[in-house]
C-alpha cells in the first residue's frame, strides 16, 4: 500500500516535471478557460433569463466554466497514456513491479491538479469581471474540490478508454463523443429551469452536473451545503469507479501485446 | 541451474498463432539468443518471460519464480529491454533511471550512486543531465539498457539491442553487451535477427521458425553437425536447364542440401577442396559452361536453411507485417 502511494507520487512528479518543460501547453492551459469565460460571459450577457438568479451571467456562468474546464481535462487527460503508449515507457513500468494502480492513479491525480490550477485563475478572474463568491472560504473549496473531481472522474475514465483503444485517432474521436453531449445535457451554460424538460430529466444523471451543482451552490448562494456534499460525495464514488476500471483495462492491453 | 525455463508456451493473436509450443532452457551466467526473422515469435516468447503478456498455455520460470503464479517476484529480479526504446523522452536520463529505481522500491544515495554508476557504464554521464528527446538512437539504446539494470537484475532480456542501429553503434552495442554480461554477472536471453549477432554474443542459440524452437546448440556445435562446406556455382549460359544441372550435382559424391536458384547452384559436400574438380568435371561433361565456385565454411544461415528448409533472408521479409 505505501509502495502503491510512493509510486504514484513519483509518477506525479513525472508527469507535472514533463508538463512544465512543454511552455505552449502551460500557456495554452492559462489562456483557454480564460477566453471561454470571457468569450461566453459576453455572447449570453443581455440574454435575462440565464442567469438563474446570480448578479449577471459572468458571476453564473464562472463556475460552469471551471467545470466544464475540469471535465473536457479529464476527458482529454487519456492522451497522455496514449502517449507513453506509443513511447512504450508503459510497457517498461508493466515489466517491472509497477503497480498498475499507481500508473492510473498519478494521471488521475495529475489532471485534478491542473484543474485546481485552472479553477484558481478562473476565479480570480471571475473576481476581477464582478463575481462574488458567497459561499466564503468554504465556497471557494468546494469549488476546487468540485473541479479537481470532475477532472479525476473523467481522467479514470479517459484512460481506461486509451488503454482499450491504443490509437490517438479512437481517442480523439471518443473524447470528443463524450465531451460536448455531456456538456449540453448540463447546466454549464443554462439554469436548470430554463431547459427543456426531457434534457433537464437527462442531466441530473449526468456526472458534470453533479460538479455543476456543487460549484454553483457555493458561488451563488452559499448554502445546500448538504446537498453540496452529496454531490461531491458522488463524483468521489465516480472517481473510484474510473479510476478501477482503468486498472482494469491493462488486462485487456496486455492480452493484446 | 537454469535461469530461464520455457516450456511448451503458446499463444495465439487473433489470427496468428505466435508461440506454438516454445521450449528452452537458459543456463544461469550464460549469454542465450533467440534467433530467427521478424515474426518467427521471438519477442512475444521474451514478452511471456518478462510477464508483460500472458501465454495461453504453456510454463515457464525465470531466476527460479514461477512467470504465471508469481509475475511481481519475477518482476523485481528482470530487466527488460524491449525491441522499442521505452525511454522518457522528455525526461533526462537520470530522470528516466532514477523513475525506474523508484518503481523498484530504491532510494536515496545507494539509488543515486547506482544512477552515477549506469550512467557512467553506458556511457552517458556527459549527457545525462539533458532531455532524452535530443538523444541519438544508439544513446537511446544505452538507456534504455541502463534503465533495465538499474535494481541489479540476475537476468536480463535484451529485445533486439541493435536494431535500427547503425553498423558502427551496433559494433559498440556488441561490446557493451558482452561488457555488461561480465560486470554484472548476468544471465541475458538476447532476441536477434542478425545472424552475426548471435554468433558474436551469444554462447548458445536457439532458432526460433513460426513459433517454435527448430534446434538449439552453441554456434560452433551448429555449425559443425553441418558436416562440410557449402559450394556455389554460378552458370555462364543463361536459360539452359538448371534442372538438368542440379541433377548433376545431386549424383556428386557425398553431395547433399542441392538448390538452385536462377543461374546458381548450391550444395553442401564434404570437402570443398576434393569436390570443386568432381563438379566442374561432371558440368562440363554435360555441356555446362561455369562463370565462378566457390565454397564457405557453414555459417548461421547455413544452419537456418538446413534445420527449417528456408532461406532466412526471404523468411525475414515475409514476417514483416
Amino acid at each position: 500500500m505505501i509502495q502503491v502511494l510512493r509510486q504514484t507520487g513519483w509518477m506525479i512528479v513525472r508527469q507535472l516535471r514533463n508538463l512544465a518543460r512543454e511552455p505552449i501547453w502551460i500557456a495554452l492551459m492559462i489562456i483557454q478557460p480564460l477566453v471561454w469565460l470571457v468569450l461566453y460571459g459576453q455572447l449570453f450577457s443581455r440574454v435575462g433569463p440565464l442567469r438563474g438568479g446570480a448578479s449577471s451571467y459572468v458571476e453564473f456562468l464562472a463556475p460552469g466554466i471551471i467545470c466544464m474546464n475540469s471535465f473536457f481535462g479529464g476527458s482529454w487527460a487519456g492522451m497522455a497514456m496514449i502517449n507513453d503508449l506509443d513511447r512504450h515507457v508503459v510497457d517498461r513500468f508493466l515489466a517491472a513491479p509497477a503497480s498498475r494502480f499507481a500508473i492510473i492513479f498519478s494521471q488521475v491525480v495529475r489532471a485534478g491538479i491542473t484543474a485546481v490550477l485552472q479553477a484558481l485563475l478562473l476565479l480570480l478572474l471571475g473576481l476581477a469581471l464582478g463575481v462574488r463568491i458567497h459561499g466564503g472560504a468554504l465556497g471557494w473549496i468546494v469549488v476546487f474540490l468540485a473541479a479537481a473531481l470532475l477532472a479525476m472522474a473523467f481522467a479514470g475514465l479517459s484512460h481506461g478508454i486509451a488503454l482499450l483503444v491504443r490509437t490517438q485517432a479512437s481517442m480523439i474521436a471518443a473524447a470528443n463523443f463524450i465531451g460536448l453531449p455531456l456538456m449540453f445535457i448540463s447546466s454549464i451554460l443554462i439554469p436548470q429551469t430554463a431547459m427543456p424538460h426531457w434534457i433537464e430529466v437527462l442531466s441530473r444523471f449526468n456526472p458534470v452536473n453533479w460538479g455543476v451543482h456543487a460549484a454553483r451552490n457555493a458561488v451563488l448562494t452559499g448554502g445546500h451545503w448538504g446537498a453540496t456534499s452529496a454531490y461531491l460525495l458522488a463524483l468521489v464514488a465516480a472517481t473510484s469507479v474510473t479510476s478501477l476500471f482503468a486498472t482494469w483495462c491493462f488486462r485487456a492491453y496486455q492480452r493484446s501485446i | 541451474m537454469d535461469a530461464i525455463v520455457a516450456n511448451e508456451l503458446r499463444k495465439r493473436y487473433k489470427t496468428v498463432q505466435a508461440l506454438d509450443g516454445v521450449s528452452f532452457a537458459v543456463r544461469e551466467g550464460e549469454v542465450f539468443g533467440l534467433l530467427g526473422p521478424n515474426g518467427a515469435g521471438k519477442s512475444t516468447a521474451v514478452r511471456s518471460l518478462a510477464t508483460l503478456t500472458r501465454p495461453d498455455s504453456g510454463s515457464a520460470s525465470v531466476a527460479g519464480e514461477d512467470v504465471l503464479r508469481h509475475p511481481n517476484r519475477v518482476r523485481r529480479k528482470i530487466g527488460y529491454v524491449a525491441q522499442d526504446s521505452g525511454v522518457d523522452w522528455e525526461a533526462t536520463a537520470r530522470e528516466n533511471l532514477l523513475l525506474q529505481g523508484r518503481i523498484h522500491g530504491m532510494a536515496g544515495s545507494p539509488l543515486r550512486k547506482r544512477v552515477d554508476e549506469l550512467l557512467e557504464l553506458v556511457g552517458l554521464r556527459e549527457a545525462a543531465d539533458r532531455v532524452a528527446r535530443g538523444y541519438s538512437g544508439g544513446m537511446k539504446r544505452r538507456l534504455d539498457i541502463a534503465i533495465g539494470l538499474v535494481h541489479r537484475p540476475r537476468v536480463l532480456f535484451l529485445d533486439e539491442p541493435t536494431t535500427g542501429l547503425d553498423p558502427e553503434a551496433r559494433a559498440a552495442m556488441w561490446v557493451e553487451v558482452e561488457r555488461l554480461a561480465e560486470a554484472e554477472s548476468l544471465t541475458i536471453l538476447l532476441t536477434t535477427h542478425y545472424l552475426e549477432e548471435a554468433d558474436r554474443l551469444a554462447e548458445r542459440v536457439a532458432i526460433v521458425s513460426r513459433g517454435t524452437v527448430v534446434v538449439e546448440g552453441t554456434p560452433t556445435e551448429l555449425k559443425s553437425n553441418l558436416r562440410g562446406e557449402l559450394v556455389t556455382v554460378d552458370l555462364t549460359e543463361p536459360n539452359r536447364g538448371v534442372e538438368s544441372a542440379l541433377e548433376v550435382l545431386k549424383r556428386v559424391d557425398g553431395a547433399s542440401d542441392v538448390s538452385g536458384e536462377g543461374q546458381q547452384l548450391r550444395a553442401r559436400v564434404p570437402n570443398g577442396a576434393q569436390a570443386i574438380p568432381v563438379i566442374l568435371s561432371a558440368l562440363e561433361e554435360q555441356g555446362f559452361a561455369v562463370e565462378s565456385v566457390t565454397t564457405a565454411r557453414p555459417s548461421l544461415d547455413d544452419v537456418y536453411l538446413h534445420y527449417t528448409g528456408r532461406d532466412f533472408t526471404s523468411e525475414d521479409a515475409e514476417g514483416k507485417r
